[in-house]
């Protein structure tokens, strides 16, 4: 009798339990806070951990904000994975879910495209503040049916960061070809410093050369992402394209590279490049504002320049457009969320981000004005966003973007693979991300 | 034995969280899914899947990681058996500290090892180069990567072999070795022709359960090399997981199915084999 009651009693702890499990699974991720928007609110701001000034920015608009808007609260929750593809997947699923907090940061262009916005996100699309944006950027945040994002940075050049004494030092021009610029990695190999730095140790640092060549592509044909897109030219087979891939093969072939390029990281490689052991390291502008809060020393020694192509008369520079602010669809406070959104889309918004990272590009948001006093890498990108030789990357004028490309791109960098088949690899890597999109011609 | 109402709420638990995820998966790998949409595409995952040039490297890497891990857990975990259940000075101790490493959370044990593998900081080089050894990148060298990360889930997972093997070698009466070295058998014979035999039951266990812990095993590759450097330390749980988080579903769904079968047709007949093997105590 005794052992049967005890029995019962468990079994009753035991559905307890279930029951219990199962409630915490609904509240999960809610984003917390009153319902009445009269009160205080308060309103999660979800991200990854990659970047510290990331979250330097997104903790200085909570602050900026709240001072204006007593009544709201922004937790800045940076807690999400640091890398690709794991921040992808949680994004991906937090939506799919719907465990998303009331706003989340994330890139813009094809990555955006892939989270399915039509379904899981808050179209702003009819508010005043994208009136505001640049019009390239709201392509890079929109998809068929609506608006998803506001800027939270500036719009930046990838390229190559350059360390200015090395190359006085030794004599060297700005390469206007990338002959020439092999030509200065030869010299600066043989004076005895690493000529191109890589840090493979951060997967993703890999691609930078291969996407920031995608200038040289559009200088020889500007439809070319639209043919892309609809499967008409690949990388494989057009001889401009295909060298987005072989220059990373010529800086390994010529052994051009730092000797801890398998294991260093993105902090190394700035290290690197701002101390003088490394005289060339393809970079995104974003990373300026990491080199001046580090080495404030060094902040004049490092310059820009855009990946060299074949002709000199065509040197460019291809852009990034910033990451966004977006919502999820089922969030509890969407009057607030827009609210925010239109602070952030403002000058007050960008003068925020200037203070906390300094001038790191040209904002996209109308109205927004640069100090006089850009540091040297933001005012060597400067030139070519006057004069026009400009390109948006490829992966915010098309959605098709192979998910593997950094794997592809360290296996070309470290010699495992060649740059054709490099090349090869990464269309057959897209061909997938484009039949996943249902895009016609794959 | 018991009443069919007894039976109810396990039926019901594994019908909703294994039965029903199940079949379910067996349909959407026959899918290109997106959450939202779903649309039937026949064989295309699978022929994308085999098609893919990643995917033959992963497979001979996922079989190599499966056979080397498990192999090694048993020739270990039975000399460390061995040891442990003689009669040894602070025995209990030792046999804590064979344990210990399976109680770690696998990834803190790969972050760590990440660290100490580092080429040019880490402990582990810093401690050859003492000795005037060059070390190489243990995870940073594409022919090396792979067997690094076997080492580690190899020293982690012991343990557990050992355990098991103990279990089976203080079950085995000792009048078997008392009769033998009456007749005058050596050590070694004891060894061979006594406990070899009846530990087979333990070896069949360990061989069973590493061999499908290795042929499924992404944790510890996740945290070391993520699958690289490139794709050289890829298995097909780790391609699985890229092409989920690519969101890539109904692709990756196919994928663990294949992963499904692919255990299956290791473990079935060589279960059935190996109890065939087995001999009775």
């Amino acid at each position: 009798m005794y052992k049967s009651t005890r029995r019962y009693r468990s079994a009753v702890v035991v559905g307890l339990m279930i029951a219990a499990t199962a409630l915490t699974g609904c509240s999960a991720g809610g984003g917390g806070g009153g319902d009445d928007s009269s009160g205080p609110v308060t309103l999660t701001w979800f991200s990854g951990a990659g970047v510290a000034a990331n979250t330097d920015t997104m903790k200085a608009l909570a602050a900026a904000y709240h001072e204006k808007n007593p009544n709201v609260t922004i937790k800045v929750d940076a807690s999400g994975p640091s890398g690709s593809p794991d921040i992808d997947n949680v994004i991906k699923t937090k939506l799919a879910t719907g465990a998303m907090p009331d706003m989340f940061w994330y890139n813009s262009g094809s990555l955006l495209a892939a989270l399915n916005p039509d379904q899981t996100m808050l179209n702003v699309k009819d508010e005043d503040f994208v009136k505001n944006l640049d019009p390239t950027f709201v392509t890079a945040v929109s998809s068929k049916d609506g608006v998803y994002g506001v800027p939270v940075q500036s719009a930046g050049g990838g390229g190559i960061f350059y360390n200015i004494p090395i190359y006085k030092k030794l004599g060297l021009d700005i390469p206007k070809t990338w002959d020439e610029f092999l030509a200065n990695a030869k010299k600066i190999k043989d004076a005895g410093y690493d000529a191109v730095e890589q840090t493979y140790g951060d997967a993703w640092t890999s691609q930078v050369l291969t996407l920031a060549d995608f200038y040289n592509i559009n200088a020889s044909d500007s439809d070319w992402a639209k043919k892309w897109t609809e499967n008409k030219v690949n990388f494989a087979d057009d001889p401009v394209a295909l060298q987005s891939f072989t220059k990373l093969q010529d800086l390994k072939d010529g052994g051009f590279l730092n000797k801890d390029f398998a294991s260093a990281k993105l902090d190394d490689g700035l290290k690197a490049i701002a101390t003088g052991t490394a005289a060339n390291y393809p970079m995104l502008g974003f990373a300026e504002a990491t080199i001046v809060a580090n080495f404030p020393e060094h902040a004049k020694d490092v310059g820009f320049f855009g990946i060299p192509g074949d002709s000199a008369n065509s040197a460019g520079m291809t852009v990034w457009e910033p990451s966004a602010l977006y919502a999820p669809k089922n969030t509890k406070h969407p009057a607030e969320v827009k609210n925010f959104m239109a602070f952030v889309a403002s000058k007050a918004g960008c003068d925020t981000i200037t203070k906390t990272l300094g001038v790191t590009g040209a904002y996209v948001v109308k109205g927004c004005t640069l100090p006089s006093d850009a540091p040297k890498i933001v005012a060597d990108m400067l030139p070519y966003f006057d004069s026009g030789k400009i390109a948006p990357a490829l992966e915010f004028l098309s959605p098709v973007k192979g998910p593997n490309l950094a794997s592809i791109t360290v296996e070309v960098g470290s010699g495992i693979r060649s740059g054709e088949a490099g090349a090869k690899a990464y269309d057959d890597d897209s061909k997938k991300q484009a039949q996943q999109l249902g895009l016609p011609g794959w | 034995m018991y009443p069919r109402w007894f039976l109810l709420p396990g039926a019901a638990i594994y019908a909703v969280l294994f039965i029903a995820p199940t079949f379910a998966s067996f349909y959407f790998a026959f899918t290109r899914w997106s959450f939202f949409n779903v649309e039937f595409i026949g064989f295309d995952n699978f022929v994308t899947f085999f098609t893919d040039p990643q995917l033959s490297k992963a497979f001979v890497n996922t079989l190599i990681y499966g056979v080397l891990t498990s192999g090694f857990k048993v020739v270990l975990g039975l000399a460390l058996g061995v040891l442990l259940t003689s009669n040894i000075l602070a025995r209990s101790y030792l046999r804590a500290v064979v344990f210990f490493p399976v109680l770690v959370s696998t990834v803190g044990v790969g972050i760590t090892f990440q660290a100490l593998m580092n080429p040019s900081h880490g402990a582990i080089n810093h401690v050859l180069a003492f000795f005037g050894i060059s070390g190489p990148g243990w995870l940073t060298d594409p022919n090396l990567a792979l067997y690094s990360i076997i080492a580690v889930d190899i020293w982690k997972g012991v343990g557990l072999a050992t355990l098991i093997y103990m279990a089976g070698l203080v079950s085995i009466p000792s009048e078997y070795y008392e009769a033998a070295t009456v007749d005058g058998a050596s050590g070694w014979k004891n060894f061979r022709y006594i406990t070899l035999p009846l530990v087979s039951p333990a070896t069949t266990t360990v061989i069973i359960l590493s061999l499908i812990g290795g042929l499924r095993s992404f944790e510890i590759i996740w945290a070391m090399t993520g699958g690289g450097p490139g794709f050289s330390s890829d298995v097909l749980a780790s391609v699985i997981y890229k092409q989920y988080a690519a969101g890539f579903y109904g692709l990756s769904t196919a994928g663990n199915v294949v992963l499904f079968v692919l255990v299956a047709a290791v473990i079935i007949p060589l279960f059935s084999w190996l109890n065939r093997k087995q001999v009775d105590l």
